[in-house]
């Protein structure tokens, strides 16, 4: 299978997907993590929904489908920060009815496109990597660093506003228009990751290595690097074993980012263990920190 | 007189029903405040409307002399609030949410310059927090991370903090770390506004006690001794239901 693979590999339209999935990878978490941060990991794949939408009104207008994902799931990304702004209960529902109406529009508008059957349908649900062209990987590269600069680049103001709003609104930080830049750069990332790992599969890679870093870190900055990095290792392999394998890039990628979370809990419990046996059981429990007065 | 620092003319706040009516309070350069009141009594919602953080239906809020919706000092204020923020989704240490605090000083974010830096070691020690600068705060306990809070508005280097219930639910080795942080910022010049529901070693630190009842200032003055068993060493103030109707903050007396 080695010589195989390096053959594989070898063919330009398997380096573009290599490429485009590497700059998903390296992108998805750096964005997810203000996402898992506010406690707020399944929104991506709302905007993912919403974003089919789009999908539906370039197949149906003959423009590109990546522009119109873009700007309807803009849009539905500014909808949910509105309605996570107010904070009402009844907030759920209407998110509810927003993500199952872009999926539902989506798919609707699909069938009215003359000519585009459900094949095309699915390139978009669960990524079409092996398609990928020298344009679309210019503009998945033009797109990933826009979201790069805006996540890493602004990381205190933004790492700020999703601990404590409150407290950024005292410190004089412009929280209204950071929480819509977020929400924008959530719906620019949906579509990048449309490409390699598809609408549904798109929250994976913004959440699991987030959840795989946090297991070793202690810091944000530390989970942010992690995650990142375990991002582009699950791109990398998942690509690799898809070549390998015949198998659909987008859910291997997201197969290995999940093999990755659980490599990383398993080794993390043993080094655990060992540490405590070492140790030994006295020193499992610190002292009393607080103690109630009478 | 000292310069006010904080003023709220004729302020009033409604939610569902009103929980401020015309209140009036000045803060002036210097002073430390405490606003004392029951559960509900609308004391929080007086310091977070002066802040900003609650609309007012009626009246007006002055930062440092200018109206709150032209102020743009924001490095002047600390604010520390009752907990830490929801945000709690990723583990975040000690040191990266008190570095936070230099937000208002920093403009656009880039990496943290010596002074910065200097700043956070400064707050992290007056908070006696400095070998847990590298911890999660997660991994605090519930005093611990209340410093940790006291200390990201310290680092800003404000001229007045502004505390909601700094001590509430706090072992009695923070409070007394915490009082003794309050002391040093006084001491430098500093102007303290705080929400409390008892002072404890708080007490010798405040120069005036405003004391709110169901939405009115009912007190602005001396602070008011605890009398009868409140004032009994050890006790634990707690109200099961806040009382409706005596205007005094020590219950029913």
């Amino acid at each position: 299978m080695n010589v195989n693979l390096i053959e594989i590999m070898s063919l330009p339209f398997m380096q573009r997907a290599l490429l485009g999935a590497l700059i998903t990878g390296l992108i998805a978490p750096s964005l997810g993590i203000y996402l898992v941060q506010r406690r707020m990991s399944l929104i991506g794949d709302g905007i993912g929904h919403i974003a089919l939408t789009g999908v539906g009104v370039g197949l149906l207008t003959g423009t590109s489908p990546v522009l119109t994902a873009i700007i309807v799931s803009t849009l539905g990304a500014v909808a949910v920060e509105l309605i996570r702004e107010r904070g009402r209960t009844s907030g759920d529902i209407a998110l509810a009815i927003l993500f199952y109406g872009g999926i539902a529009g989506g798919v609707f508008l699909v069938g009215l496109a003359p000519g585009k059957g459900s094949a095309n349908l699915t390139s978009y649900l669960f990524g079409s990597l092996l398609t990928t062209s020298t344009t679309d990987l210019v503009t998945i590269a033009i797109l990933g660093a826009c979201v790069l600069a805006v996540t890493v680049g602004l990381r205190p103001w933004l790492f700020a506003i999703c601990q404590d709003e409150e407290y950024a609104k005292v410190s004089g930080l412009p929280v209204r228009a950071l929480n819509l830049l977020l929400a924008v750069m959530t719906a620019v990332t949906v579509t990048v990751a449309m490409r390699s790992v598809g609408l549904l599969l798109v929250s994976a890679l913004m959440v699991v290595p987030v959840a795989a870093a946090q297991l070793v870190s202690r810091g944000f900055g530390g989970t942010m690097t992690l995650a990142m990095l375990g991002g582009v290792i699950s791109a990398g392999s998942g690509i690799l074993v898809s070549a390998g394998y015949d198998t659909a890039p987008g859910a291997t990628i997201v197969l290995a980012a999940i093999a990755l979370f659980i490599l990383v809990a398993a080794v993390g419990a043993a080094l655990r263990r060992r540490r405590r046996a070492d140790i030994g059981p006295a020193a499992v429990c610190d002292p009393p920190e607080c103690v109630l007065d009478s | 007189m000292n310069p006010p620092v904080l003023e709220i003319k004729h302020g009033a706040v409604a939610y569902d029903r009103p929980v401020l009516r015309d209140v009036n309070l000045t803060v002036r350069s210097g002073e430390v405040v405490a606003v004392l009141g029951a559960n509900g009594s609308g004391k929080s919602t007086m310091i977070r409307a002066g802040l900003g953080l609650v609309p007012l239906a009626e009246g007006q809020v002055e930062l440092f002399g200018v109206a709150l919706r032209r102020f743009r000092n924001w490095q002047r204020i600390g604010y520390v609030p009752q907990r830490l923020g929801a945000g709690g989704g990723v583990p975040a240490t000690v040191g990266e949410v008190v570095s936070s605090g230099r937000l208002a000083r920093r403009g656009f974010p880039g990496l943290l310059r010596a002074g910065d830096r200097q700043a956070v070691a400064k707050a992290l020690a007056a908070v006696d927090l400095t070998d847990r600068a590298h911890d999660p705060v997660a991994s605090l306990s519930g005093g611990q991370q209340q410093r940790t809070l006291i200390a990201r508005a310290l680092a800003g280097e404000p001229d007045l903090l502004v505390l909601d219930e700094p001590t509430a639910g706090v072992d009695a080795k923070s409070q007394e770390a915490f009082a003794q942080a309050l002391r040093d910022f006084v001491r430098h010049g500093g102007t303290v506004l705080l929400v409390a529901h008892e002072l404890g070693p708080l007490q010798p630190v405040i120069t005036r006690a405003v004391v709110v009842h169901d939405g009115v200032i009912a007190h602005d003055g001396a602070v008011p001794h605890p009398t009868g068993h409140h004032a009994e060493p050890g006790h634990d103030h707690v109200h099961p239901h806040a009382p409706q109707d005596p205007p005094s903050i020590w219950g029913r007396e």
